[in-house]
């Protein structure tokens, strides 16, 4: 059976990260699986965790008042969910649903702060990877409110 | 041929529109129709995938239509056509048995000889979809030419996805990789969510064996050429189809001019190596 360490340095997320830091990450995951319908979490709840996605696809939903939540993102195999753990107040914007039957590591945010704390280095190797993901979801973000594919205007 | 359609042919006139009559039409989009229209002229029917037609309609006006339909032994004429002004909105009102005028073809075409033996990545965005439709076609006739196909089409939503049907026919094919990704979606779509330059990590290609084809609305080639070009793609080997307001389609009146190109003359396809430092001139 593969180790936890080796799962997380083999995930795309966390490609040619030292063992060492896999290690260290490793000590705060546990593997979970949702079935397909099943909350990764809530809006408004805390953000006490996030996923390495290594099976499935799992979609992020917004509660529109009086219309049926909309959908604006998903996410499959190779990816992570959840970056709100990174940032205060720590707490989910979103909803996030599986799809299908999906299988990720959960990561515990408290525990993976407190060693960024303690080793600038784990920290820093994390930030390389969470901010061009954050930008490339931010730049994602300004494509779809463009609307490229609307009407042109005449 | 008569001898009627063989002096017609010899003294063709390519600012002279002939004659064609809708033959069926087919609501594609809320604001989208394809038209399919006989002609006489054999002229038209020897489009290669990615050119265009200009679609005269007497008193309206002329407006430049890609062909969408399959190139190999087409017997008629295939345009997807979006209402979104005078011209393309009367054209979407045309119904069987009225006739209009078609110049044509025009303009160049996507590589689709140049791709032989490597890996092609197509990759479509809303409307532009159609001017591949053709280059598709031909990679699917002639499957084994080539080495790994993977369509990744972007849309608004799922109620905007432009051919559907073809879409889920060539999606079961084992030989081609179909990834369809939407902008917004409701809680019964279960696709993938997001923009199409998120799709390119997933598709199988050897970046520096791959011939990419890719049409859309500009901001969303401007990205997905730079997406394939981070990703290793060449740039010479990048094609995009350009748009701009074409006139005489003759590379006479300039209307079209983009820089120094012309696009109804030296496009409308074209390598993202001649003009990726025209795209982001904001004049242009």
């Amino acid at each position: 059976m593969e180790r936890l360490d080796e799962i997380i340095g083999q995930h795309p997320f966390f490609r040619d990260l030292e063992p060492s830091c896999c290690a260290m990450i490793a000590g705060c995951g546990r593997n979970v699986r949702f079935d397909a319908g099943q909350y990764l979490f809530h809006e408004g709840d805390p953000a006490d965790r996030f996923y390495l996605i290594r099976h499935g696809r799992v979609a992020f939903e917004i509660t529109v008042p009086g219309r049926e939540p909309a959908r604006f993102l998903t996410l499959d195999e190779g990816q992570i969910a959840g970056v709100s753990w990174l940032v205060p107040p720590y707490r989910w914007n979103y909803d996030a649903k599986a799809l299908e039957l999906t299988r990720a590591i959960a990561l515990d945010a408290k525990c993976l702060r407190g060693k960024c704390e303690e080793d600038h280095h784990l920290g820093y190797e994390l930030m390389k990877r969470f901010v061009p993901e954050l930008v490339r979801r931010l730049h994602a973000t300004r494509m779809q409110m463009l609307d490229v594919y609307g009407k042109p205007a005449a | 041929m008569t001898v009627l359609d063989a002096v017609s042919e010899a003294v063709r006139d390519p600012m002279v529109p002939t004659m064609a009559r809708v033959l069926r039409r087919r609501r594609e989009l809320a604001d989208t129709w394809t038209l399919e229209l006989e002609t006489a002229d054999r002229a038209l029917l020897g489009f290669g995938p990615g050119q265009f037609n200009m679609l005269y309609l007497p008193g309206v006006g002329e407006v430049a239509i890609s062909v969408s339909g399959d190139p190999a032994g087409a017997r008629h004429l295939v345009h997807t056509i979006r209402d979104v002004g005078k011209v393309s909105g009367a054209l979407t009102r045309l119904q069987p048995g009225m006739s209009l005028g078609v110049r044509g073809p025009f303009g160049s075409t996507w590589p689709v000889e140049a791709a032989v033996g490597r890996d092609v990545l197509v990759v479509a965005g809303g409307l532009g979809l159609a001017p591949l439709r053709p280059a598709i076609y031909r990679l699917l006739a002639e499957r084994g030419r080539f080495g790994r196909i993977a369509l990744l089409y972007g849309t608004r939503s799922p109620t905007d996805i432009l051919y559907p049907r073809e879409l889920e026919r060539w999606r079961r094919r084992l030989d081609v990789q179909i990834e369809v990704t939407v902008d917004h979606a409701g809680l019964d779509w279960h696709g993938h969510i997001g923009v199409v330059t998120h799709l390119i990590p997933r598709a199988a290609f050897d970046p520096a064996r791959t011939v990419a084809l890719v049409c859309g609305p500009e901001v969303m080639m401007r990205f997905a050429a730079l997406a394939l070009h981070d990703a290793g793609v060449p740039d010479h080997a990048i094609h995009l189809s350009m748009e701009r307001n074409m006139k005489c389609a003759l590379g006479h009146c300039g209307r079209c001019q983009f820089g120094p190109m012309l696009v109804c003359r030296d496009g409308p396809v074209v390598s993202y190596e001649r003009i990726a430092h025209l795209l982001a001139v904001k004049e242009l």
